[in-house]
Parts: C-alpha cells; structure tokens; sequence
C-alpha cells in the first residue's frame, strides 16, 4: 500500500463509522477539489453510492462556473442534492463588501448561518465537511468527529480524545457533529489523488488564457487567482512541491485580524 | 510514494517542543511564505517577545499563555522522506490530547530541557509512549544554550532518561544535544558543542521507520458495517490484518459462524484481487449467514480468543477514577460492549514507576494491570501479537476515558469451553429407575455441593469430614477430590486456562451422574475461573448445585502451604499457580461462604450441614 492508499482507506473507514453512528447525515460539497474529492471516496465507501444528502451552503457569490459544474456533476451522481441560503441576510444585503458587513460577518451570516438554517430545519445531527489540518492552524487541531454545541459551538479546549480508531459519537440532541474523513490529506494529496483517480474537478483550478489560475475556490469578491501555467492534476500538484506559499493566501476573509478564522470556526464555520 | 512518517514530539510543559518545530520549520526552509513575519508583528502587537512556538499554537489561548493545549499537526519533508509532526501539549492537565496526538504516531522525539532535566511530564510521557506500543523515540536534549553547551549537563540528562527508560524496557534510539531557540543540532550541526559527534536533530529523524501493514499475520477483518444496497448483503470493514482471497473460509467470532467469500467488492474497478492489512473493504458470501457488527473475521485455523474475561493494562484519564464493579463501555475494534473491572492487580504510578497494590479503584492518569468482564462474549487477541485487536478504549456516557492494552490470556478461551458443550447430539436414554425413585427410598434429595477456593483454603480438609459427617447421618454421599480426580479421570490435563476449564467440565459432568444416583456429591477444585463454576452449576438441574466459597486470605493459604506448593510457585518451580500466576475470581453469589481463616473445620462442617437440613436432609415430594 502506498502513501495514498493509506489515505484513501482510511478515509473510507470513517466515512462508513460515520454512516453506522449517524441516522441523520449530510455531506457539505462546496463543488471545491477537497469536497469533490470527499465525495469520490463515499462512492468507493458505498460502492458507488453517496447514501445521504449533499449539502451546498449557497451564498449566491459564488463563481458562476460552479453552479453549473454542481448541477451537472449532481445529476450525473444522482445526489440528493440540498442548496441552502440564508434568505434573509441576503435580501436585507447584510453582504460584504457592497452591505457594509465586514468579510467575516459576511461569512458567519452566508455560510455559518446557512449551515445552521439547514442542520434545523432536516435536523441534520452529522455533517460531514471536508477540511484537512494543514489548511491552517485552527484546522490543525480538529477532531475527525468534532462536536458542535446547539448553537454550533466548538469547544475547542476540551475536545474528546479520539485515539485507536475509536471516537466519540455520541451527543445530546440538538448538537451536532462534524466529521472530518480528510482531516489527514494535504493539499498535495489532494491533487496526487485527483489526478491518479482521474476525478473531474472545476476547471477554474486550471490555469486559463491568461495564465492564471484559482488555488483555492470561494466566493468571487473574496477569492483571488495565483499566477499559474498548471493545467492539469498532476502539473498542479508538480507546482505545489515547489512552493511555500500557503493554500487560503488568496482568501480574504483570514486575515481581517490574527484570529479572524478561529473565531469564524468557533462560532461553527467549516 | 515512501509512506509519510508520523513523528510526535512529546515532554514537559516549557521544555520547548513548539519552539523546537518552529526551528526546524524554519532552518530547513520549509516554513510558509509570509509566516515568520506574521508571527513576529503579532508578537509585537502584543507587546511580547517573538516566539517560535506560535507556529504550531494555533489558538489564541495558546498564543496569550505560550502554552500549548491541544495537539496540532504539521507537514514536513527531510531529505529522504515526507514526515507530518504531531505537537502534543505538555501540560498535565491536556493529557487526553497529549495521548490523541502520540497514539496515531510511529515514532516519537521526546523533549527534555537541559537546565531542569526529567520531569513529572517527562517521565509521564514516556510511560505512555510505551504503552501506546511506540517503540521508536529518540531524546531531544534542549536548551543546551542555558546549559553552557556543556558535556555535562547533557551527560546528566541521557543518563537519567536511560535509567527511566531501561526501567521500561525500551532504549532510545538517540540522544541529541540541541538548542531549539538558536538551533544548534536541529538541522545543522553545532559548532559550540564539538563533543557531539551523534546525528542532528534532522538526521535522526532518517533513522525511524514506518511499520509496513502486518499482510503476513493471521486475518483480522472487523466486520464495521453490512450493507443492503440492493438485494446483496456487504460486509465492509478493514483489514487490520492478514490477507483475505475469494474462496477463503471465514470465522466470525463471537458465534463461530462460518461462509466462503463468494466476492471482493470495489469501485469503480472490479477486479476481484485479494486484499490485504490496511485496506477498507468490501465482500459478499456464499452462503447467507448472520453477520453483525462487532464480529472479527479470521480463518478457521488461526481465530482470535473468545471470551467474556481478560488481563490488561490499562491508562485512566477521567476524572473519576475507575471503579470497581460499576459499568463501562469497552470499545475494541469495531465491537462496543458493556464492561466491568472484575479486579485491579496493582497500580503503577508512570512518573516514579511505583507498584502498589491495586484496591478498588483507579485514579486519574495512572497505569494498573486488571481483570476485565464483558457482559456477553467479545473476540481479541494479545496485544503483542495482534495490535489492533488487542487494544480498547473504555467509555463512559460515549466519553473516551481511557484506554488499555490485552495481555496475555491467563484465562481459558471460551470458544473450547463452549464448543464442548456444543457436541451433544446425542439423545439420553432414560432409565425405568429414575432419580426421584432413589431419593424416595434413600430418604434425602441429592445435591451437589461445590468448594472452591485457593489452595490451602481447606477445601479437602473439610470435604472430607463433611462426607464422614453426612454418611454418619445416614446420608449416600460420595466426595470428588480434586486431586483424586486429576490421578486418573483427568490425567492427561495440565494447568493451562483451557485444561482448567475441561478439567471442572469432566467434574460436572460427573458429579451430574452422582446427583442422578442421589447422592449428595461433595467436591473440592480450586475451580478459578466464574464462567467454569457456572458452566459446572450449569449442567446440573437448577437448585440443584450448591457453590461453597472458602474465603481466606491468600497470605494465610501461603503460610499453611501444606503441600509446599506456594513455595515452589513462588521460586517459579510451578507456572500457573492460581493467586501467585494465575488468577482466582471470587464468586459474587455464593450460596455458602465459609471463613476457613477464623473458623475451624468443625464449624465449616455444621455451618453446611445447617443450610442441607432444610433443602436436603427430606425427599422431594
């Protein structure tokens, strides 16, 4: 077995813990390589199914592209496919930066309350969200199953110990968990994995006519291009060996203050 | 791909383990872009001086108290290899995630300050380590810059440390003098200490390994789930072990159900190739057995053992201690099963490695060899042997609270036991006299009456009085000695768990046949093991069987030693010596306790045949 192997098999092993423990379960896909990576690997876990629903927190600032890349690749799957907004910051335009919410207000309200909107209202009480621990440092210390208080809190200074392949799945209702199968892959496994499995991802990850390309995919006002001639899975992945530029360096809403996204992920943003 | 190597970094609170991985982040150019500067303005900001730590302290918390919380992971490449490191916290108090962080790793750097030397945490950690079963750590002498770069104190330290470890049974791999904050030895060598001619810390790190998938073991395949996608039935779990090929035969355990593997499911290839450790997989069988959960898959040839009872070592970390008799849930493997600690051998204290003998209870963050007991039967294997299946964790309210490692089975498989029970296909021929008959014309009910205790407890002493006793009384009786039974009936058993338990078998069986006859039948076997008492107390017809404990403390049956057997169990001479070797489970249920210690064999004697006039000394109706 190789260093992918290890990865995949592992990924798939709490992908499947994840389905035994949770009766009420969602995937969050936000049509991003790590997602889409996610939800190639509950096929191989399921056999070529994707045996629960799949959630996109649509801020509707999202590019294009992807809305049309989640519609096709859904029917394709046949996903039970979930869109939630949060209708209500949006009609009233509390958005960033033309409704005069900061990045990180925007975001809690877009995304995190979005979230919150859908896990109430299907009473969701596991989501399955695709972040790894080297995206960044508050990641890093994530649990593979990670629990959120009612109001989806994290408890970041006492989390459960998770050792042996044995977690904690049990909650109290009206709290949720999240868990995270690629808590352990890194950027660069992710696109190794991509381009040796042949998943289809977006191709705003591919450099385009002007040689630039999206190394990380969000909402359009927050989400820079990196200049890049990468055009395939494994041309990206040759460019990552070589560099030391972090992953999130093109999205904005970090860096509104040192602990911007902590803050953000305490208050139960993904 | 060479497998990435997970190295955790463990050791006191403030003997620099975060400052040590912000070195060598920086030192081997591989830490982010933007990220020194970022550090060092929010150091400013704060009004702080710059530290390296900050780099892995993700939290804000951690940041303001310069004190790691929680574990954190970080990926790293060295010349030969990739490497993620693992940063544990050292305080006393994030011992859960010190353990969260260390027991996913290969290998381990453990982190000793030269100026303050072992610590509480020090030797903590490493006592974890190596119940965590890593066995690859080297020593990171820190701070040698407060240390004057001397010899000495670096001396002083790997001194100390090898002690401690040596204690443990384990050598490190190596000691490196190192000083994080300026970084001598951490990626090139040191010009201030040219006494050191070992590896850097960067070197060192080359010299780890990661262990391949145990492929060449015996099969343990978890059953974790079975899915009903369509008209199949899938069986999924991981390969811990071993290899699986269509066709196999496959055991599950418990319940000993048996099917060939008909096929191996993957997607989107199918290519029906045999799988093997590590793999998460997928198969259909021939035939449509019961298949749960829970359930180890082995080949007939090599199971896993089979029992409600077992040894272990066990590390607590909830803040209530563990208790005796109260309920826990043993997660191992994929099996949860409700579990109390039958008995608690002795504690081990992982900072002065100290033994004390075990009460009933546990406290937080120390080490105790028990007895464990499942509420139904659960499939594992000794640790040494079998890793995966041979470590658990024990919940409370879902709450992982500490976890333990199997030790050598000191207890008969049941999976024997029980399978002697099982070969009854037989019909019984019943006779035209039958029991109530004999009693009628004997004038008293048959009963078994069951001794068990250590040696020395009086057990034949009594039994033979009690049977003189009762046949004065005009009773039909007949005495069963353990010893006797063991000349002849049972002379090709030894002393081994799985003896034991056949051996108590045969006796039931036996005394069953003397009931029939309508005597009363005494017997005196140490008879250790509850399951055995209560698979003997089993064949019998209930109310029939009446179990008499003879308590007396095992330091009184040592002094009697009226066979010399303690002694020679004590110089090694005998193996399995129950109360010194092997285990003795007091009954909980005792129709009779007898205080062998405070009383003496006449009073034993009347005390039995008290409790018999009622239920015995008159023929049933």
């Amino acid at each position: 077995m190789d260093h992918l192997d290890r990865l995949e098999n592992d990924s798939v092993f709490i992908l499947r813990e994840a389905y035994r423990k949770f009766d009420k379960l969602a995937m969050l896909w936000s049509m991003g390589k790590d997602s889409t990576v996610m939800l190639w690997l509950a096929r191989k876990a399921f056999l070529g199914r994707v045996p629960y629903p799949v959630l996109h927190i649509d801020t509707t600032f999202k590019i294009p592209s992807m809305v049309e890349f989640r519609d096709r690749m859904a029917r394709e799957m046949k996903l039970d496919l979930i869109v939630s907004k949060n209708e209500g910051a949006l009609s009233r335009k509390r958005t960033f930066p033309d409704g005069g919410a900061t990045r990180v207000e925007c975001c809690t309200w877009l995304k995190k309350d979005a979230l919150k909107k859908a896990v109430d209202e299907r009473g969701f009480n596991g989501i399955i969200v695709g972040v790894r621990r080297d995206e960044e440092p508050t990641r890093a210390k994530e649990r593979y199953f990670s629990p959120r208080d009612a109001n989806m809190e994290w408890d970041v200074e006492d989390q459960p110990p998770e050792f042996w392949d044995q977690f904690k799945t049990d909650f109290k209702p009206g709290t949720h968990v999240r868990i995270h199968p690629l808590l352990h892959w890194t950027e660069l496994d992710i696109w190794d994995y991509i381009a040796r499995e042949k998943i289809p991802v977006i191709s705003l990850y591919f450099s385009d006519a002007n040689g630039e390309r999206y190394r990380s995919i969000g909402c359009a006002q927050c989400t820079a291009r990196i200049r890049s001639t990468a055009r395939t899975p494994a041309e990206i992945a040759e460019e990552l060996r070589k560099t030391n530029v972090p992953e999130r360096a093109g999205r904005a809403q970090d860096k509104e203050s040192e602990d911007a996204f902590e803050k953000l992920r305490r208050d139960g943003y993904m | 791909m060479t497998p990435l190597l997970r190295l955790v970094i463990v050791g006191h609170v403030d003997h620099g383990k975060s400052t040590l991985i912000g070195r060598l982040f920086h030192d081997s150019g591989k830490l982010p872009e933007g990220k020194l500067e970022q550090l060092k303005a929010a150091a400013e900001r704060r009004g702080m001086e710059f530290e390296w730590a900050n780099l892995m302290d993700g939290l804000q918390a951690e940041r303001d108290q310069n004190v790691t919380i929680d574990t954190a992971q970080i990926w790293f490449r060295t010349p030969k290899r990739e490497a993620v490191i693992i940063d544990a916290p050292g305080h006393k108090e994030f011992l859960k995630n010190m353990v969260t962080g260390a027991a996913s790793a290969d290998a381990a750097l453990l982190v000793v300050a030269a100026d303050e030397g072992v610590q509480e945490q020090t030797r903590r950690h490493a006592s974890l380590l190596t119940l965590l079963g890593l066995r690859q750590v080297a020593v990171v002498v820190n701070k040698m810059d407060s240390a004057g770069f001397t010899q000495a104190a670096f001396d002083k330290v790997r001194q100390d440390c090898s002690a401690f470890f040596a204690k443990l049974g384990l050598e490190p791999r190596a000691f490196i003098p190192i000083s994080a904050r300026h970084g001598d030895n951490v990626v090139s060598p040191s010009t201030k200490m040219p006494w050191h001619s070992g590896p850097t810390l960067l070197e060192s790190l080359d010299t780890f390994s990661v262990p391949a998938p145990p492929e060449g073991r015996p099969l343990r395949f978890p059953v974790q789930d079975v899915y009903r996608f369509d008209d199949r039935r899938i069986i999924v779990g991981r390969i811990e072990s071993g290899t699986l090929r269509v066709g196999d035969r496959l055991l599950f355990s418990p319940r000993d159900k048996t099917s060939v593997v008909k096929t191996i499911e993957r997607w989107p290839t199918h290519d029906g190739k045999a799988v093997t450790a590590g793999m998460s997989v997928g198969i259909t069988l021939a035939e449509q057995i019961y298949v749960e959960r829970g359930q180890v898959g082995s080949h007939e040839e090599h199971p896993p053992i089979e029992t409600d009872v077992f040894d272990a070592k066990v590390f607590w970390l909830g803040k209530d201690a563990l208790e005796v008799g109260r309920p826990y849930t043993l997660k191992l493997a994929t099996q949860d099963v409700e579990c109390r600690v039958q008995s608690i051998e002795k504690i081990v204290d992982p900072v002065a490695l100290t033994e004390t003998p075990g009460g009933g209870s546990v406290p937080r963050d120390a080490i105790a060899e028990v007895s464990l007991r499942t509420r139904t039967h659960i499939a594992l294997d000794d640790s040494a042997l079998s890793p995966a299946t041979g470590r658990f964790v024990l919940a409370k309210d879902g709450l992982i609270l500490g976890g333990g490692i199997v030790s050598p089975c000191r207890y008969p498989d049941r999976r024997s036991a029980l399978a002697g029970i099982k070969s009854r296909n037989l019909s019984w021929t019943e006779g035209k006299v039958g029991r109530k008959d004999r009693e009628g014309r004997n004038r008293h009910r048959g009963t078994v009456l069951w001794m068990t205790g250590l040696s020395g407890s009086g057990k034949s002493a009594i039994g033979v009085e009690l049977e003189r006793e009762l046949f004065r009384m005009g009773l039909h009786t007949y005495f069963l000695d353990g010893d006797n039974v063991r000349h002849g009936l049972s002379s090709n058993l030894g002393f081994s768990p799985e003896d034991r338990a056949e051996n108590i078998r045969r006796t039931g069986e036996v005394a069953k046949l003397f009931l029939d006859s309508g005597a009363v039948v005494i017997t005196a076997f140490i008879s250790p093991y509850r399951d055995d008492r209560q698979l003997a107390r089993s064949i019998v017809p209930e109310g029939d069987f009446v179990e008499i404990f003879l308590d007396c403390p095992l330091e009184v049956c040592e002094t009697r030693d009226t066979k010399g057997l303690y002694r020679k169990a004590r110089s090694g001479e005998i193996r399995d010596f129950t109360g010194i070797s092997a285990p003795y489970e007091r009954p909980e249920k005792p129709e009779i306790t007898l205080r062998t210690d405070r009383q003496s064999i006449a009073e034993s004697v009347a005390q039995v045949i008290d409790y018999l006039k009622s239920r015995v000394l008159k023929p049933s109706a």
